[in-house]
Protein backbone atom coordinates (compact mmCIF):
# COMPACT_ATOMS: atom_id res chain seq x y z
CA UNK A 1 0.00 0.00 0.00
CA UNK A 2 1.32 3.49 -0.83
CA UNK A 3 2.22 5.96 1.92
CA UNK A 4 -0.75 8.26 1.31
CA UNK A 5 -3.29 5.42 1.50
CA UNK A 6 -1.79 4.13 4.76
CA UNK A 7 -2.17 7.59 6.31
CA UNK A 8 -5.67 8.23 4.95
CA UNK A 9 -6.96 4.78 5.98
CA UNK A 10 -5.66 5.16 9.51
CA UNK A 11 -7.09 8.66 9.92
CA UNK A 12 -10.48 7.45 8.65
CA UNK A 13 -10.62 5.11 11.64
CA UNK A 14 -10.72 8.14 13.95
CA UNK A 15 -14.09 9.33 12.61
CA UNK A 16 -17.24 8.60 14.61
CA UNK A 17 -20.91 8.60 13.60
CA UNK A 18 -22.36 12.11 13.52
CA UNK A 19 -18.99 13.87 13.51
CA UNK A 20 -18.64 17.18 11.69
CA UNK A 21 -15.31 16.87 9.90
CA UNK A 22 -13.17 19.33 7.96
CA UNK A 23 -10.51 17.86 5.67
CA UNK A 24 -7.60 19.95 4.45
CA UNK A 25 -6.04 19.80 1.01
CA UNK A 26 -3.68 16.98 -0.03
CA UNK A 27 -3.49 13.72 1.94
CA UNK A 28 -6.37 14.79 4.27
CA UNK A 29 -8.76 14.97 1.30
CA UNK A 30 -8.14 11.24 0.65
CA UNK A 31 -9.57 10.35 4.07
CA UNK A 32 -13.11 10.64 2.67
CA UNK A 33 -12.36 7.73 0.31
CA UNK A 34 -11.86 5.35 3.25
CA UNK A 35 -14.90 6.12 5.40
CA UNK A 36 -17.10 2.99 5.69
CA UNK A 37 -20.35 3.46 3.75
CA UNK A 38 -22.45 2.76 6.86
CA UNK A 39 -20.70 5.45 8.94
CA UNK A 40 -22.64 8.71 8.71
CA UNK A 41 -20.32 11.70 9.05
CA UNK A 42 -20.74 15.29 7.86
CA UNK A 43 -17.94 16.80 5.82
CA UNK A 44 -17.59 20.58 5.87
CA UNK A 45 -15.97 22.52 3.08
CA UNK A 46 -14.93 25.87 4.57
CA UNK A 47 -16.05 27.81 1.51
CA UNK A 48 -19.56 27.27 2.82
CA UNK A 49 -20.97 23.74 2.70
CA UNK A 50 -21.81 20.86 5.02
CA UNK A 51 -22.56 17.66 3.15
CA UNK A 52 -19.71 17.61 0.67
CA UNK A 53 -20.02 14.70 -1.73
CA UNK A 54 -17.61 13.17 -4.25
CA UNK A 55 -16.58 14.70 -7.56
CA UNK A 56 -19.68 14.70 -9.78
CA UNK A 57 -19.91 12.42 -12.79
CA UNK A 58 -18.59 13.65 -16.13
CA UNK A 59 -20.72 16.55 -17.36
CA UNK A 60 -22.53 17.07 -14.05
CA UNK A 61 -20.21 19.65 -12.45
CA UNK A 62 -21.75 22.98 -11.42
CA UNK A 63 -19.51 26.08 -11.53
CA UNK A 64 -21.04 27.38 -8.28
CA UNK A 65 -20.43 24.17 -6.31
CA UNK A 66 -16.78 23.62 -5.50
CA UNK A 67 -14.47 22.71 -2.66
CA UNK A 68 -12.08 25.17 -1.00
CA UNK A 69 -9.54 24.52 -3.75
CA UNK A 70 -12.07 25.51 -6.43
CA UNK A 71 -12.55 21.94 -7.70
CA UNK A 72 -16.05 20.70 -8.59
CA UNK A 73 -17.77 18.62 -5.92
CA UNK A 74 -21.26 17.32 -5.32
CA UNK A 75 -23.60 17.88 -2.39
CA UNK A 76 -25.17 14.93 -0.58
CA UNK A 77 -28.88 14.78 0.38
CA UNK A 78 -29.25 16.88 3.52
CA UNK A 79 -26.44 19.24 2.56
CA UNK A 80 -26.63 22.89 3.51
CA UNK A 81 -24.82 26.06 2.47
CA UNK A 82 -23.87 29.19 4.40
CA UNK A 83 -21.65 32.24 4.22
CA UNK A 84 -18.03 32.44 5.35
CA UNK A 85 -18.81 34.06 8.71
CA UNK A 86 -21.01 31.08 9.58
CA UNK A 87 -18.44 28.67 8.18
CA UNK A 88 -15.68 30.01 10.42
CA UNK A 89 -18.07 30.40 13.33
CA UNK A 90 -18.53 26.63 13.07
CA UNK A 91 -14.76 26.17 12.99
CA UNK A 92 -13.64 28.62 15.65
CA UNK A 93 -16.69 28.02 17.83
CA UNK A 94 -15.81 24.41 18.52
CA UNK A 95 -18.61 22.91 16.42
CA UNK A 96 -16.22 21.00 14.15
CA UNK A 97 -15.43 17.67 15.84
CA UNK A 98 -12.35 16.78 13.83
CA UNK A 99 -10.10 18.63 11.44
CA UNK A 100 -7.47 16.77 9.44
CA UNK A 101 -4.64 18.91 8.12
CA UNK A 102 -1.37 18.46 6.30
CA UNK A 103 1.85 19.50 8.00
CA UNK A 104 5.38 20.69 7.35
CA UNK A 105 6.58 20.10 10.94
CA UNK A 106 5.09 18.94 14.24
CA UNK A 107 7.17 19.29 17.38
CA UNK A 108 7.51 17.54 20.72
CA UNK A 109 4.92 19.83 22.27
CA UNK A 110 2.44 19.08 19.52
CA UNK A 111 2.81 22.43 17.80
CA UNK A 112 2.09 22.38 14.08
CA UNK A 113 3.77 24.44 11.36
CA UNK A 114 2.05 24.12 8.01
CA UNK A 115 1.56 27.47 6.32
CA UNK A 116 4.85 29.03 5.26
CA UNK A 117 8.55 28.51 4.63
CA UNK A 118 10.12 31.97 5.11
CA UNK A 119 11.83 33.23 1.97
CA UNK A 120 10.62 30.27 -0.08
CA UNK A 121 6.92 29.62 0.06
CA UNK A 122 4.34 32.05 1.43
CA UNK A 123 0.96 30.79 0.26
CA UNK A 124 -0.93 32.24 3.22
CA UNK A 125 -2.62 30.44 6.06
CA UNK A 126 -6.10 30.30 4.55
CA UNK A 127 -8.30 28.62 7.15
CA UNK A 128 -5.57 26.55 8.83
CA UNK A 129 -4.99 28.82 11.83
CA UNK A 130 -8.70 28.96 12.66
CA UNK A 131 -9.08 25.20 12.23
CA UNK A 132 -6.22 24.40 14.61
CA UNK A 133 -7.34 27.02 17.12
CA UNK A 134 -10.99 26.02 17.14
CA UNK A 135 -11.71 22.41 16.16
CA UNK A 136 -12.39 19.98 19.01
CA UNK A 137 -9.78 17.55 17.73
CA UNK A 138 -6.87 18.28 15.39
CA UNK A 139 -5.26 15.43 13.45
CA UNK A 140 -2.19 15.98 11.30
CA UNK A 141 -1.86 13.66 8.29
CA UNK A 142 1.57 13.82 6.70
CA UNK A 143 4.60 11.86 5.57
CA UNK A 144 6.94 11.05 8.46
CA UNK A 145 9.96 12.51 6.67
CA UNK A 146 10.61 14.67 3.62
CA UNK A 147 13.77 14.06 1.58
CA UNK A 148 15.10 11.95 4.45
CA UNK A 149 14.53 14.73 6.99
CA UNK A 150 12.22 14.15 9.94
CA UNK A 151 9.04 16.23 10.00
CA UNK A 152 8.55 15.24 13.66
CA UNK A 153 10.99 17.66 15.26
CA UNK A 154 12.00 18.61 18.79
CA UNK A 155 10.99 22.23 18.20
CA UNK A 156 9.38 23.72 15.06
CA UNK A 157 11.81 25.92 13.14
CA UNK A 158 9.02 27.10 10.82
CA UNK A 159 6.36 29.65 11.87
CA UNK A 160 3.62 28.00 13.94
CA UNK A 161 0.05 27.65 12.75
CA UNK A 162 -1.31 27.90 16.29
CA UNK A 163 -0.14 27.83 19.88
CA UNK A 164 -2.76 25.15 20.51
CA UNK A 165 -1.14 21.70 20.27
CA UNK A 166 -2.54 19.08 17.91
CA UNK A 167 -4.08 15.87 19.24
CA UNK A 168 -2.77 13.18 16.91
CA UNK A 169 -0.25 12.79 14.10
CA UNK A 170 -0.68 10.02 11.57
CA UNK A 171 2.22 9.34 9.21
CA UNK A 172 3.16 6.56 6.80
CA UNK A 173 5.28 5.06 9.63
CA UNK A 174 3.53 5.80 12.89
CA UNK A 175 0.69 7.19 14.96
CA UNK A 176 1.94 9.74 17.47
CA UNK A 177 -0.06 11.19 20.35
CA UNK A 178 0.50 13.73 23.11
CA UNK A 179 -1.31 12.15 26.06
CA UNK A 180 -0.18 13.76 29.29
CA UNK A 181 1.76 16.38 27.35
CA UNK A 182 4.37 13.84 26.25
CA UNK A 183 5.09 13.02 22.59
CA UNK A 184 4.36 9.31 22.44
CA UNK A 185 4.67 6.62 19.82
CA UNK A 186 1.24 4.98 19.88
CA UNK A 187 1.35 2.69 16.83
CA UNK A 188 3.68 1.67 14.05
CA UNK A 189 2.66 1.13 10.42
CA UNK A 190 2.47 -2.45 9.14
CA UNK A 191 5.99 -3.84 8.65
CA UNK A 192 7.68 -0.88 10.35
CA UNK A 193 9.66 -1.45 13.56
CA UNK A 194 9.93 0.89 16.54
CA UNK A 195 13.65 1.23 15.83
CA UNK A 196 12.94 2.29 12.24
CA UNK A 197 10.51 4.98 13.45
CA UNK A 198 13.02 6.25 16.00
CA UNK A 199 15.75 6.40 13.35
CA UNK A 200 13.77 8.91 11.27
CA UNK A 201 12.25 10.89 14.14
CA UNK A 202 14.12 13.94 15.36
CA UNK A 203 11.88 14.55 18.37
CA UNK A 204 12.55 12.69 21.59
CA UNK A 205 9.72 10.17 21.37
CA UNK A 206 8.40 8.37 24.43
CA UNK A 207 8.16 4.66 23.63
CA UNK A 208 5.67 2.72 25.76
CA UNK A 209 6.38 -0.93 26.62
CA UNK A 210 3.84 -2.09 24.11
CA UNK A 211 3.46 -0.34 20.72
CA UNK A 212 0.78 -2.05 18.63
CA UNK A 213 0.70 -2.14 14.84
CA UNK A 214 -1.70 0.22 13.05
CA UNK A 215 -4.97 -1.43 12.05
CA UNK A 216 -5.84 -0.19 8.59
CA UNK B 1 -30.86 50.79 -5.81
CA UNK B 2 -30.09 52.01 -9.29
CA UNK B 3 -29.68 49.75 -12.33
CA UNK B 4 -26.68 50.83 -14.39
CA UNK B 5 -24.42 49.53 -17.13
CA UNK B 6 -21.19 47.84 -16.15
CA UNK B 7 -19.23 50.70 -17.78
CA UNK B 8 -21.10 53.31 -15.76
CA UNK B 9 -20.68 51.42 -12.48
CA UNK B 10 -16.93 50.94 -12.86
CA UNK B 11 -16.45 54.56 -13.99
CA UNK B 12 -17.46 55.54 -10.45
CA UNK B 13 -14.48 53.68 -8.95
CA UNK B 14 -11.45 55.99 -8.81
CA UNK B 15 -7.82 54.91 -9.09
CA UNK B 16 -6.48 54.06 -5.66
CA UNK B 17 -9.87 52.96 -4.30
CA UNK B 18 -10.23 50.29 -1.64
CA UNK B 19 -12.35 47.51 -3.12
CA UNK B 20 -13.75 44.35 -1.55
CA UNK B 21 -14.40 41.56 -4.03
CA UNK B 22 -16.67 38.63 -3.17
CA UNK B 23 -15.82 35.07 -4.12
CA UNK B 24 -13.73 32.10 -3.10
CA UNK B 25 -11.16 30.92 -5.65
CA UNK B 26 -13.14 32.84 -8.27
CA UNK B 27 -16.43 31.13 -7.39
CA UNK B 28 -19.07 33.78 -6.66
CA UNK B 29 -16.91 36.58 -8.05
CA UNK B 30 -18.43 39.37 -10.19
CA UNK B 31 -16.32 38.63 -13.29
CA UNK B 32 -17.97 41.32 -15.45
CA UNK B 33 -16.97 44.04 -13.00
CA UNK B 34 -13.40 42.76 -12.87
CA UNK B 35 -13.20 42.62 -16.67
CA UNK B 36 -14.40 46.23 -16.80
CA UNK B 37 -11.90 47.35 -14.13
CA UNK B 38 -9.18 45.92 -16.38
CA UNK B 39 -10.66 47.53 -19.52
CA UNK B 40 -10.85 50.96 -17.85
CA UNK B 41 -7.35 50.38 -16.38
CA UNK B 42 -8.28 51.38 -12.83
CA UNK B 43 -4.95 51.25 -11.03
CA UNK B 44 -3.30 51.40 -7.59
CA UNK B 45 -6.25 49.47 -6.19
CA UNK B 46 -6.33 48.19 -2.62
CA UNK B 47 -8.08 44.86 -2.93
CA UNK B 48 -9.70 42.99 -0.05
CA UNK B 49 -10.56 39.48 -1.13
CA UNK B 50 -10.31 36.03 0.45
CA UNK B 51 -7.74 34.74 -2.02
CA UNK B 52 -6.00 35.74 -5.23
CA UNK B 53 -7.77 33.04 -7.30
CA UNK B 54 -5.67 31.91 -10.27
CA UNK B 55 -4.31 33.86 -13.26
CA UNK B 56 -7.11 34.68 -15.71
CA UNK B 57 -9.89 34.08 -13.19
CA UNK B 58 -11.62 36.26 -10.57
CA UNK B 59 -9.38 38.82 -8.88
CA UNK B 60 -6.46 37.06 -10.60
CA UNK B 61 -7.28 39.21 -13.66
CA UNK B 62 -6.44 42.40 -11.73
CA UNK B 63 -2.96 41.04 -10.97
CA UNK B 64 -2.48 39.88 -14.59
CA UNK B 65 -3.00 43.56 -15.53
CA UNK B 66 -0.83 44.83 -12.60
CA UNK B 67 -3.59 47.09 -11.25
CA UNK B 68 -3.22 46.24 -7.56
CA UNK B 69 -0.93 47.94 -5.04
CA UNK B 70 -2.24 46.36 -1.82
CA UNK B 71 -3.93 43.03 -1.18
CA UNK B 72 -5.54 41.98 2.09
CA UNK B 73 -6.26 38.26 1.87
CA UNK B 74 -5.94 34.85 3.49
CA UNK B 75 -4.37 32.87 0.65
CA UNK B 76 -2.33 33.55 -2.48
CA UNK B 77 -0.87 30.07 -2.92
CA UNK B 78 -2.54 29.28 -6.23
CA UNK B 79 -1.63 32.49 -8.01
CA UNK B 80 2.08 32.58 -8.94
CA UNK B 81 1.70 36.11 -10.44
CA UNK B 82 0.77 37.53 -7.04
CA UNK B 83 3.66 35.72 -5.37
CA UNK B 84 6.05 37.23 -7.95
CA UNK B 85 4.58 40.73 -7.55
CA UNK B 86 4.84 40.37 -3.77
CA UNK B 87 8.49 39.25 -3.92
CA UNK B 88 9.25 42.16 -6.29
CA UNK B 89 7.56 44.60 -3.86
CA UNK B 90 5.01 45.62 -6.51
CA UNK B 91 2.14 44.47 -4.32
CA UNK B 92 1.97 44.74 -0.53
CA UNK B 93 0.25 41.59 0.71
CA UNK B 94 -1.38 41.51 4.14
CA UNK B 95 -2.10 37.90 5.08
CA UNK B 96 -4.97 37.35 7.51
CA UNK B 97 -6.35 34.03 8.80
CA UNK B 98 -9.56 33.34 6.89
CA UNK B 99 -11.84 33.32 9.92
CA UNK B 100 -10.31 36.56 11.16
CA UNK B 101 -10.59 38.05 7.68
CA UNK B 102 -14.34 37.45 7.50
CA UNK B 103 -14.95 38.56 11.10
CA UNK B 104 -13.06 41.83 10.54
CA UNK B 105 -15.31 42.53 7.56
CA UNK B 106 -18.41 41.50 9.48
CA UNK B 107 -17.38 43.88 12.29
CA UNK B 108 -16.86 46.65 9.73
CA UNK B 109 -20.34 46.13 8.39
CA UNK B 110 -21.98 45.86 11.79
CA UNK B 111 -20.64 48.98 13.44
CA UNK B 112 -18.12 47.17 15.64
CA UNK B 113 -14.57 48.39 16.21
CA UNK B 114 -13.15 44.91 15.86
CA UNK B 115 -13.31 41.39 17.23
CA UNK B 116 -11.45 39.29 19.79
CA UNK B 117 -10.25 35.96 18.40
CA UNK B 118 -8.03 33.18 19.74
CA UNK B 119 -6.76 32.56 16.20
CA UNK B 120 -3.16 33.68 15.78
CA UNK B 121 -2.25 33.93 19.48
CA UNK B 122 1.41 32.93 19.87
CA UNK B 123 2.10 33.05 16.11
CA UNK B 124 3.57 35.74 13.86
CA UNK B 125 0.00 36.92 13.23
CA UNK B 126 0.11 38.38 16.74
CA UNK B 127 2.91 40.84 15.89
CA UNK B 128 1.84 44.44 16.50
CA UNK B 129 -1.53 43.48 17.96
CA UNK B 130 -3.02 43.75 21.43
CA UNK B 131 -3.43 40.51 23.33
CA UNK B 132 -6.38 40.64 25.68
CA UNK B 133 -7.00 38.21 28.52
CA UNK B 134 -10.66 37.41 29.14
CA UNK B 135 -11.40 35.00 31.99
CA UNK B 136 -7.95 33.47 31.66
CA UNK B 137 -8.09 32.91 27.92
CA UNK B 138 -5.97 34.84 25.42
CA UNK B 139 -7.46 36.67 22.46
CA UNK B 140 -6.11 39.03 19.80
CA UNK B 141 -7.82 42.32 19.09
CA UNK B 142 -8.43 42.37 15.35
CA UNK B 143 -9.75 45.66 14.01
CA UNK B 144 -12.70 46.11 11.66
CA UNK B 145 -12.28 46.28 7.89
CA UNK B 146 -14.34 48.49 5.60
CA UNK B 147 -13.93 49.62 2.01
CA UNK B 148 -14.98 52.29 -0.46
CA UNK B 149 -16.60 49.72 -2.76
CA UNK B 150 -17.81 46.12 -2.52
CA UNK B 151 -18.18 44.15 -5.74
CA UNK B 152 -20.73 41.41 -5.15
CA UNK B 153 -21.99 38.50 -7.23
CA UNK B 154 -25.45 37.09 -6.53
CA UNK B 155 -27.43 34.31 -8.17
CA UNK B 156 -30.75 36.17 -8.11
CA UNK B 157 -31.41 39.90 -7.78
CA UNK B 158 -34.94 41.24 -7.86
CA UNK B 159 -35.95 44.64 -9.27
CA UNK B 160 -35.56 46.20 -5.80
CA UNK B 161 -32.10 44.75 -5.23
CA UNK B 162 -32.89 41.90 -2.84
CA UNK B 163 -30.26 39.21 -3.34
CA UNK B 164 -30.05 35.44 -3.08
CA UNK B 165 -26.98 33.32 -3.67
CA UNK B 166 -26.31 29.82 -4.98
CA UNK B 167 -24.42 26.94 -3.37
CA UNK B 168 -20.80 27.73 -2.51
CA UNK B 169 -20.91 31.03 -4.43
CA UNK B 170 -22.36 32.75 -1.36
CA UNK B 171 -19.12 32.75 0.69
CA UNK B 172 -17.95 36.33 1.44
CA UNK B 173 -20.57 38.15 -0.65
CA UNK B 174 -23.29 38.82 1.96
CA UNK B 175 -20.69 39.85 4.55
CA UNK B 176 -18.92 42.27 2.19
CA UNK B 177 -22.26 43.74 1.05
CA UNK B 178 -22.55 45.15 4.59
CA UNK B 179 -19.06 46.67 4.83
CA UNK B 180 -18.60 49.15 1.96
CA UNK B 181 -19.72 52.70 1.29
CA UNK B 182 -20.89 51.71 -2.20
CA UNK B 183 -22.15 48.24 -3.10
CA UNK B 184 -22.19 47.16 -6.75
CA UNK B 185 -23.83 43.86 -7.69
CA UNK B 186 -23.88 41.53 -10.67
CA UNK B 187 -26.46 38.74 -10.71
CA UNK B 188 -26.86 35.64 -12.85
CA UNK B 189 -30.59 36.37 -13.07
CA UNK B 190 -32.56 39.56 -12.55
CA UNK B 191 -36.10 38.61 -11.54
CA UNK B 192 -39.37 40.34 -10.61
CA UNK B 193 -40.00 41.32 -7.01
CA UNK B 194 -41.54 38.36 -5.21
CA UNK B 195 -39.61 35.64 -7.05
CA UNK B 196 -37.18 35.58 -4.10
CA UNK B 197 -39.42 34.76 -1.15
CA UNK B 198 -38.86 36.89 1.96
CA UNK B 199 -37.47 33.85 3.78
CA UNK B 200 -34.88 33.36 1.03
CA UNK B 201 -33.50 36.88 0.73
CA UNK B 202 -29.95 36.84 2.08
CA UNK B 203 -28.91 40.43 1.32
CA UNK B 204 -31.72 42.98 1.83
CA UNK B 205 -32.29 45.49 -1.02
CA UNK B 206 -31.41 48.66 0.95
CA UNK B 207 -27.77 47.48 1.11
CA UNK B 208 -27.41 47.49 -2.70
CA UNK B 209 -26.47 50.76 -4.42
CA UNK B 210 -26.00 49.63 -8.01
CA UNK B 211 -27.20 46.56 -9.88
CA UNK B 212 -25.57 45.85 -13.24
CA UNK B 213 -28.40 45.76 -15.78
CA UNK B 214 -28.55 43.13 -18.50
CA UNK B 215 -26.84 44.33 -21.69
Amino acid sequence: MDAQSIIARRVARELRAGNLVNLGIGIPTLVANFVPSDLKVFFQSENGLIGTGPMPEQGMAHPLLTDAGGRPISALPGACVFDSAMSFGLIRGGHVDITVLGGLQVDAEGHLANWMIPGKMVPGMGGAMDLVSGAKRVIVAMQHAAKGKSKIVQRCALPLTSSRPVDLVVTDMAVIGFTGGRITLQETAPGVTVAEVMAVTEADLFIPANVPEMKI
Amino acid sequence: MKAVSVEEAVARIPNGATVMVGGFMGVGTPERLLDELVRQRKSELSIISNDAAIPGKGVGKLFDAALVSTLTTSHIGLNPNVQKQMMANQVAVHLVPQGTFVERIRAGGCGLGGVLTPTGVGTIVEEGKRRIDIDGKNFLLETALRSDFALIHAFLADYLGNLAYALTARNFNPVMAMAADTVIVTAEHIVPVGVIAPDHVITPAPLVDYLIANG
